[in-house]
C-alpha cells in the first residue's frame, strides 16, 4: 500500500448536521465534504447559513444533531482549540485579528504549540513573511493599525502557523480592493500547491467559481446544489435562481 | 495676608508622611486590584471573593511564619498555596457557570467568599493574628519614626506587579493571556486552550491577592474580616481605573489612596474613606468608562 | 392563568395564610419569633425581587433601604412622644424613600456590573455615616426605643404582644404581597419585565426605560424600607450592622435560593436560608455558615432557577 497515496475518506466531512443560535435554527441538515489538499467553494446569499457552517465545523459552535468529522474521526462536539491542534485553520469574516497584539504576537498564537523547535518556528514565520512582505515590515505594529487588505493577510498568515491541513476561509475578499483581490486568489493557489486543503466562503461568484475543484450552492440552512465548478458558469440559470437579486 | 502665611499654614510635615503612607496602601492595593482587574477582563467574573483570598494569603502567612520563622518563605507559601486553591475553585464553581447571565458568577464568588471566612473564623478563631515583620528599622521622617519596612512593601508590590507585567508582554503565556482577554473565540480557534488560559488566569489573580495578604500582614492585624475592607476599595478602584485595564487600576490604587492619606490629616481614618466613594461617584457621573482610560470616541 | 390554576393558587394561597395566623397560637416563643423574622426578611427579598427579578435590576443596594427604614423608624420612636407606630412607619418610608431616590438616579446611567457594584458601594456609603455619625445614630453601638403600641389614635391604643405583633406583619407582609403582585401583573409590571428581556427593544418600542427603571427602584426601595420599619419594631432597636452591605447579599441569596422573579420564592428562600442556618447551628454549633454557604453555591450551579423553578419542573413531570 502505497503511504503516500491520498486516504480515501474526505479529509473534513458534514453530515445532516442542524445548529441552532439559541432557538434559531440557521442549518436544517447541511451535508457536505471536502477531500484532502481540494479547493472547495461554498456559495449562497447572506444569512442562509454558510458563515454558521464554518463555525460548526471549527467546533465553535455545536450541532444539535448529525456529525462532523475530521480525517474519518468523529470530532462533532469538540472544542474549538482541539480542532485547531488536529489541524484546522479558520479565518473569519471581518478577520478578527488580534488588534492590540502586534502582528508578531498575533503570529505567535499559532506558532507556540506543543513540539514546536525554534527552528521550526522561524521557518514557518520565514515563509508568512515570504508571502506577505507586508507583514515583515510591520512586525511590530499594533495588529488594530493595519489597513483592511494588510489584516486580512494577518488573518491568513496567522491561521497558516498553525501547519492546518484545511483553512476555513470566510468570506476574505469582502471589503477589499481589486488589487488585494487577486492577491487573495494568488494565496489560495498557493496553499492549494502546498496541499492544503480550503473551504472557501464568498460572495464573490466568478473568484470561487476560478479557484474551486468543486462548488456546492447553499439555501436557508440546506444545500441546493453540488457541481464541479469547471461544469458551472457565472451567468448559469443555477446561479441566477440561488444566488442573483 | 501674604503667601508666607498660607505656605506656613500648610502641615507639609503631614503631607509629606501622607504622601508616603499613601503610595505604601496605594501599591498593596494595586496589587490586589490588579488580580481583580486580570480576573475580570479575562473572563468577565466580578470576583467577590477576592478580599478572602487576600485574607487567607495573610492567614496562612502566621501559619507558615510560625512554623518556620521565616517571612520569605511564608510569602512563597502563601501565593502558591492560595493560587492553587483559586485554580480549584474555578474549575469546580466558575467553569460549569461559563456562558450563563454573569450574576451567577457574582453569586458564586459571594458564596465562596461566605464559606471562606468562616473557615478561617472557624480555624482561627475571632482573635486576631500578628505577622512579624521581616526586619524591624526605622529612619526618621520628621516627627515620625518611619518604619523601612512599609518601603519595602511598596518597592515589593511595585516589583511584583512588574514581572507580572513583564510576563504579559513578553512570555508565552502571556500572549495566551492578552489574545483571550481580546477576543476569547479567536483565541480558541487558534489552538489556545481558553479554559486552561481562565484557570491560571485566576490563579495568578488569587496569588496576587495572597502576597498583598503576607506583605500587608505586619501592618494590621490578620484576621477574618480583613478580606472585606479591601474587596470594596479594590472594586471602586477597578471602575474608577476602568474596568478591564490594568494600568488604570495601578494608577487609580495610588490616586485614591493618596487622596484618602491626606483627607486622614483631617478627618477621622473612619471617615476618610468615604473619599474613595466620592472618587467613584464623581466618575460614574462625569467619566463612567474610568478616570484613568482615554474616553471612547 | 387558566381558570382551574387560578383557584389552585388562591387555596393554596388561603391554605398557608391560614397556617401563618394560626401558627403563633401553637408555636413556642423562639419559634414565633422566628417565624415573624422570616417574614420580615421574605418581605425585604420580595422588594429586591421587583429589581433583580422584574426589572433585570442586580442590585446589593438593598442594605441601605432596609436600614434607613429602621434608623427612620428608630428616629420616630425617639423623638416623638408618646411613641407612634404610624409614624414610625411614615418616618422609616420616608428615609429609605430618600435613599432609593439617589439611587434610582444612578440607576439610570449604569448598568449590569457596574450598577451592582455601585449600589453595593452605596450601601456602605450609608454604613460609614452612620457607623461614625455618633451623635445622631448611635454609631457602633446603635439606638434602641420601646416598641409602640398598635394603636388607633382616639380610638384605642393596646401594647404588641407576641401574637399580635405576628398577626401585624403578617397583614402588613400579605397586603405587600398583593401590592407587589397586582403591580407585577399590571402594565407598569409588563413593560418592567420587558425591560428585563430586552432593554434595547423596549426602548425602541418607544418606552421611556429611565422613568421605568427609577420607579422600579422606588418601589423596591419602600417596600425594603417598610420591611426595615417592621424589623425595628418587632426588635426594639437598629444598629449599623443591618447596613452593611453582607445584608444586600444575603437578600440577594434568599432571591435566589427561592427563585426569582416569582414573589412568592423570595419569601421561600429566605425561610430556607433562615431554617438551613438554625439547623446547622444547633449541629456545628460554630461555623454552620459554611456548609449553609456549600449549598448556596451548590444551587447557583444547579438549581439556577432556585427551589420555586425545582418545585415547579418537578411538580409538571
Amino acid at each position: 500500500m502505497n503511504p503516500d497515496a491520498t486516504p480515501m475518506e474526505p479529509l473534513v466531512a458534514v453530515e445532516d448536521v442542524h445548529t441552532y443560535y439559541g432557538k434559531s435554527h440557521i442549518l436544517h441538515g447541511v451535508s457536505l465534504h471536502v477531500d484532502h489538499g481540494e479547493v472547495v467553494g461554498l456559495l449562497g446569499r447572506n444569512g442562509v447559513g454558510k458563515s454558521t457552517t464554518l463555525k460548526t465545523i471549527m467546533g465553535l459552535v455545536h450541532p444539535n444533531r448529525g456529525q462532523v468529522l475530521f480525517a474519518g474521526k468523529t470530532v462533532t462536539g469538540l472544542p474549538a482549540h482541539k480542532l485547531a491542534r488536529l489541524g484546522i485553520g479558520y479565518v473569519p469574516e471581518d478577520r478578527r485579528i488580534f488588534r492590540l497584539l502586534t502582528v508578531m504576537e498575533n503570529l505567535r498564537t499559532g506558532l507556540d504549540r506543543h513540539g514546536m523547535s525554534e527552528t521550526r518556528k522561524q521557518e514557518l514565520l520565514d515563509k508568512a513573511f515570504a508571502y506577505f512582505p507586508v507583514l515583515a515590515e510591520r512586525r511590530n505594529q499594533a495588529g488594530g493599525t493595519l489597513s483592511g487588505g494588510e489584516q486580512q493577510m494577518l488573518a491568513i498568515a496567522r491561521a497558516m502557523m498553525l501547519e492546518p491541513k484545511i483553512i476555513l476561509l470566510d468570506e476574505p475578499t469582502e471589503g477589499l480592493m481589486p488589487r488585494m483581490v487577486s492577491q487573495i486568489r494568488e494565496i489560495i493557489d498557493v496553499l492549494h500547491r502546498a496541499g492544503v486543503a480550503i473551504l472557501l466562503v464568498e460572495q464573490n461568484v466568478p473568484l470561487t467559481l476560478q479557484a474551486s475543484g468543486r462548488v456546492y450552492i447553499m439555501e436557508k440552512g440546506v444545500v441546493r446544489h453540488h457541481a464541479a465548478a469547471s461544469d458551472l458558469n457565472v451567468d448559469d440559470a443555477v446561479i441566477h435562481q440561488y444566488l442573483g437579486v | 495676608m501674604g503667601i508666607e502665611h498660607i505656605l506656613a499654614a500648610i502641615p507639609w510635615d503631614k503631607i509629606i508622611i501622607q504622601t508616603v503612607n499613601g503610595i505604601v496602601t496605594g501599591m498593596i492595593l494595586a496589587l490586589i486590584a490588579s488580580g481583580l482587574t486580570l480576573i475580570f477582563g479575562i473572563m468577565d467574573v466580578v470576583n467577590f471573593a477576592h478580599g478572602e483570598l487576600f485574607m487567607l494569603g495573610a492567614y496562612i502567612g502566621v501559619v507558615v511564619l510560625a512554623t518556620s520563622g521565616s517571612f520569605w518563605l511564608a510569602l512563597i507559601i502563601a501565593t502558591l498555596v492560595v493560587a492553587l486553591l483559586g485554580a480549584a475553585l474555578q474549575i469546580t464553581t466558575l467553569r460549569p457557570l461559563l456562558g450563563r447571565d454573569p450574576l451567577t458568577t457574582i453569586l458564586a464568588t459571594f458564596g465562596i467568599s461566605l464559606v471562606l471566612q468562616n473557615y478561617a473564623l472557624w480555624q482561627f478563631g475571632p482573635v486576631a493574628r500578628k505577622i512579624q515583620e521581616p526586619f524591624t528599622g526605622y529612619f526618621t521622617l520628621f516627627y515620625l519614626e518611619y518604619p523601612w519596612y512599609r518601603l519595602l512593601i511598596a518597592a515589593l508590590s511595585a516589583a511584583i506587579i512588574g514581572a507580572f507585567w513583564l510576563f504579559l508582554k513578553y512570555g508565552k503565556y502571556g500572549v495566551w493571556i492578552r489574545a483571550t482577554t481580546q477576543d476569547r473565540v479567536m483565541a480558541e480557534a487558534m489552538g489556545i486552550p481558553v479554559p486552561w488560559v481562565h484557570t491560571g488566569a485566576f490563579a495568578i489573580g488569587a496569588g496576587m491577592a495572597a502576597a498583598s495578604g503576607v506583605l500587608f500582614g505586619p501592618l494590621v492585624g490578620v484576621n477574618h474580616t480583613m478580606g472585606l475592607d479591601w474587596i470594596l476599595k479594590a472594586f471602586i478602584v477597578v471602575v474608577v481605573g476602568g474596568m478591564g485595564s490594568l494600568g488604570g487600576s495601578i494608577a487609580a490604587s495610588i490616586f485614591i489612596s493618596l487622596l484618602e492619606a491626606y483627607a486622614s490629616i483631617w478627618a477621622s481614618p473612619a471617615q476618610a474613606v468615604i473619599v474613595s466613594f466620592v472618587v467613584l461617584i464623581l466618575t460614574l457621573l462625569f467619566r463612567p468608562t474610568g478616570l484613568f482610560v482615554p474616553t471612547p470616541k | 392563568m387558566s381558570k382551574r390554576s387560578t383557584t389552585v393558587y388562591w387555596t393554596g394561597f388561603c391554605v398557608i395564610l391560614a397556617l401563618l395566623i394560626v401558627a403563633p397560637l401553637v408555636l413556642p416563643e423562639f419559634w414565633r419569633r422566628f417565624l415573624t423574622e422570616i417574614l420580615i426578611w421574605g418581605l425585604l427579598a420580595m422588594s429586591s425581587d421587583i429589581l433583580i427579578g422584574y426589572t433585570g435590576m442586580v442590585s446589593f443596594g438593598h442594605s441601605a433601604f432596609f436600614g434607613l427604614g429602621m434608623y427612620g423608624a428608630a428616629a420616630a420612636l425617639l423623638m416623638v412622644k408618646p411613641p407612634n407606630l404610624w409614624l414610625a412607619i411614615v418616618y422609616g418610608l420616608i428615609g429609605s424613600a430618600g435613599v432609593a431616590l439617589f439611587v434610582a438616579y444612578f440607576s439610570t446611567r449604569l448598568r449590569d456590573i457596574y450598577f451592582a457594584i455601585t449600589t453595593l458601594i452605596f450601601s456602605q456609603i450609608f454604613y460609614v455615616i452612620i457607623f461614625t455619625w455618633t451623635e445622631v445614630t448611635g454609631g457602633e453601638n446603635g439606638l434602641s426605643f420601646r416598641r409602640p403600641p398598635l394603636a388607633i389614635p382616639g380610638l384605642f391604643s393596646v401594647p404588641f404582644t407576641s401574637e399580635t405583633l405576628h398577626w401585624f406583619v403578617l397583614a402588613v407582609v400579605t397586603a405587600s404581597y398583593l401590592i407587589l403582585r397586582r403591580i407585577t401583573q399590571s402594565p407598569f409590571g409588563m413593560v418592567l419585565q420587558s425591560i428585563r428581556e430586552n432593554e434595547g427593544r423596549t426602548r425602541a418600542i418607544g418606552y421611556a426605560v429611565e422613568r421605568y427603571k427609577m420607579m422600579a427602584v422606588m418601589l423596591s426601595g419602600l417596600f425594603a424600607g417598610l420591611a426595615g420599619v417592621l424589623y425595628a419594631i418587632q426588635n426594639r432597636f437598629a444598629a449599623p450592622d443591618f447596613v452593611y452591605f453582607l445584608v444586600s447579599g444575603e437578600t440577594v441569596i434568599f432571591n435566589v435560593m427561592g427563585g426569582i422573579g416569582t414573589l412568592v420564592g423570595p419569601i421561600v428562600g429566605a425561610g430556607f436560608f433562615l431554617l438551613l442556618r438554625e439547623a446547622f447551628s444547633r449541629f456545628f454549633t460554630e461555623y454552620y455558615l459554611i456548609p449553609v454557604g456549600v449549598i448556596f453555591i451548590a444551587m447557583v450551579i444547579f438549581m439556577p432557577q432556585g427551589l420555586l423553578g425545582f418545585m415547579r419542573r418537578w411538580l409538571n413531570q
